[in-house]
């Protein structure tokens, strides 16, 4: 059984169609590009996935091992295991960064049965992984995102991800406003968690993410539809002749 | 509203104020205080008849017209007997926290035994306003004690106050034990009406609370309390006052405070029970750089209305005033904040700042935010800022993506909008209280 199959997806925002009739079927620990030009609905698709109000389904579904996503809560499919670094990751003053992990880390653990991390157990959980990443702990006991760059909180983002060990990880963008330096470390712990049971949907317009975090299937999307489907050599030939040719496709 | 006004009003306001007479004319063998103090009493009870009980065409009242909220004033409560003390104990023992010193009043009336006034240290002198108005010599004080404004309903409580914690802090005593004043209610469908006095001499430093409470099965109660309180030079004051009323009862609060030459004043209110209530502040920076800070918090739900009005007189120059509110406002609650600074000609360099926020979590959740300036000097610095909206359901999505419940993440959202004002509480001690007052209350939303 895949891990997440989604057939003829039809979705809507403010009675206008994004997606019509996406199909997109990811197996337990592969690694999928979605690449395609703005406004494709590559982020929408990363939306209703993960259960952000104000998308209509209008037809179609999302299964995940086998589930039907759509009638769970945004916490729920947490819960569940899938998980989304955002495009812009939001500012949240007066939660610190440490306190919303924890809450959140052990919201997910009682909502699957298991009993919540000790407060010592978290800290020192949360510092490992930190370093790795190369945040310093004076950020984590900041409010969430707060004051930090585009950079820190994507690494933020990517903080959340190791901690939460999500079985679908799904990257929106997470290489859109990082230098090179940084795009390293973010992609080093992107691959630093890829394993035979976790999945990812890496959501990019880029090639260059893929030279460190190197898919096994690439899509394209146009106009709300996956138009092409291949291996990596098709993010080097979209690199190289752009997305023109799909528009025609779709 | 306006419907139940217009249909009610004639007769209504007769009835209200036929009611206050007779309750006047009961009360007057109880009220301590004779001579002077009798006419006082009268004459401020005749300012208040003049006018009777304020209504949403005085400008200062007109979000809180309490002709419809309050409709009449309730005849005085008995003076507590032993049942009503005991009761009224349960509710002190809740509400006391260490290492403060209580002292406290029931139904309006000073309760030693159930106040530590043993453990008073040096320079720290409490006696009752009842001594004050009988015993006292000095005409002066009782005069002090019992001033009054053109307020009606502090008017009303000259009239009628029957006790009250008159708290005075000598000069450069610096008190590591807050004063905690409760004031708990155990009658039902009765009035009391409180006056306290507090004076803090020349570089004092105190923390006093004021907490509003009620015996377990007090329901429908009136309470109308004022603090008089003269802040010295160089002295500083934190004063918290919490508001946890009976969910039915009407508290009206209001509080004088001078404040003196590079004094330090830090006040904080917060209501987050009772149907009615209001805080009405006014405070004078009277001597040159003196400095206030205003935190207030109110937590509404079901029809609660909460009302908190300030002004604030800059009257002396170099003075610095901050206030701040937050509200959240549930179910069919309403918010009421009214903060007004006023810059007299002599308040040359006046750093004033006012911010409120409300945030609205249902349909019919409803937040008045009033704020004013008053300018009279020409070398200024004075801001005001007022907001309200809902959650954002931006940030309730990301939480929910992490696997917070919708609850969680409003809960959380909730106390971070919360938590720059709680941060303005100057003693760790009190912002702990505080913080544990906002989390009963979301615990009790869900």
């Amino acid at each position: 059984m895949p891990l997440l199959e989604v057939r003829n997806l039809h979705v809507c925002v403010e009675g206008r169609e994004i997606l019509h009739g996406l199909d997109l079927t990811v197996n337990a620990g592969e690694v999928h590009a979605i690449m395609g030009p703005n406004g494709s609905g590559k982020s929408t698709l990363s939306h209703v996935i993960t259960g952000k109000p104000g998308y209509q389904i209008t037809a179609g579904r999302i299964l995940f091992k086998g589930e039907d996503l759509l009638a769970l809560g945004p916490d729920q499919r947490a819960a569940k295991g899938i998980f989304l670094a955002f495009q812009y990751p939001v500012e949240i003053p007066g939660v610190t960064t440490m306190n919303f992990l924890r809450t959140a880390l052990n919201a997910q653990r009682r909502a699957r049965g298991q009993s919540g991390y000790s407060t010592p157990h978290f800290l020192k959980r949360a510092r490992t992984v930190a370093k790795q990443l190369n945040i310093p702990q004076s950020m984590l006991k900041r409010g969430v995102n707060v004051g930090f760059s585009g950079g820190e909180k994507k690494r933020n983002e990517i903080l959340q991800m190791a901690l939460f060990e999500p079985v679908l990880c799904i990257l929106d963008e997470i290489d859109s406003g990082l230098d090179i330096d940084a795009l390293r470390i973010v992609a080093e712990g992107i691959n630093a968690m890829r394993s035979p049971s976790r999945s990812m949907i890496v959501i990019t317009h880029y090639q260059r993410l893929l030279n460190y975090v190197v898919p096994d299937v690439v899509h394209v999307m146009s106009k709300g539809r996956v138009v092409k489907s291949g291996d990596k050599q098709l993010a080097l030939e979209l690199e190289a002749s752009g997305y023109a040719q799909f528009e025609d496709a779709a | 509203m306006d419907l139940v006004l217009a249909k009610a009003m004639p007769e209504d306001k007769a009835n209200a104020e036929r009611a206050v007479g007779n309750v006047f004319a009961a009360a007057h063998g109880r009220l301590p205080g004779a001579g002077r103090i009798a006419d006082i009493r009268a004459r401020a009870f005749e300012a208040y008849e003049r006018v009777g009980l304020p209504h949403r065409r005085v400008e200062e009242w007109k979000y809180t017209d309490l002709r419809v909220l309050m409709r009449d004033v309730l005849p005085l409560a008995q003076q507590p007997d032993a049942p009503a003390l005991r009761r009224a104990q349960a509710a002190v023992e809740q509400s006391a926290f260490e290492p403060a010193i209580k002292l406290v009043l029931v139904d309006g009336m000073f309760a030693s035994d159930l106040s530590d006034v043993a453990r008073l240290g040096k320079g720290v002198d409490v006696g009752t306003l009842r001594e004050v108005l009988e015993t006292s010599t000095s005409d002066a004080m009782a005069g002090l004690v019992l001033s009054t404004t053109a307020d009606a309903m502090i008017s009303l409580n000259t009239a009628m106050a029957t006790d009250g914690v008159v708290m005075t802090i000598a000069e450069g005593r610096v008190l590591r034990r807050p004063l905690h004043v409760i004031h708990v209610a155990t009658a039902s469908s009765a009035s009391h009406f409180t006056r306290s006095y507090l004076h803090l001499g020349d570089g004092a430093h105190a923390t006093v609370v004021e907490s509003f409470v009620s015996a377990e099965t007090a329901c429908g109660y009136q309470a109308n309390n004022v603090t008089i309180a003269l802040v010295g030079d160089q002295a500083s004051l934190s004063h918290l006052r919490v508001k946890a009323d009976a969910a039915d009862a009407v508290n009206i609060s209001s509080e004088i405070i001078a404040v003196g030459a590079k004094a330090k004043l830090n006040l904080f209110n917060m209501i987050h029970s009772g149907a009615v209530s209001r805080y009405q502040g006014f405070v004078t920076l009277a001597g040159k750089g003196a400095e206030l800070a205003v935190n207030g918090v109110n937590l509404l739900r079901e029809t609660q209305h909460a009302d908190t009005t300030l002004v604030v007189d800059h009257a002396a120059p170099n003075c610095v005033s901050r206030q701040n509110f937050r509200a959240v406002v549930d179910g069919a609650g309403r918010s009421v904040f009214q903060g007004r600074i006023i810059a007299r000609p002599e308040a040359q360099k006046t750093d004033g700042k006012l911010t409120m926020r409300a945030l609205l979590l249902s349909d019919q959740a409803e937040a008045d935010n009033k704020p004013e300036l008053e300018i009279f000097a020409d070398d200024v610095n004075c801001g005001h800022g007022a907001t309200s909206g809902g959650l954002d359901e931006s940030l309730l999505f990301y939480f929910g993506s992490r696997g917070l419940s919708e609850n969680d993440a409003q809960a959380l959202l909730i106390q971070a909008f919360l938590g720059e004002a709680i941060e303005g509480v100057a003693n760790e001690n009190l912002r702990d209280f505080a913080t544990a007052q906002t989390e009963r209350w979301l615990k009790a939303r869900r």
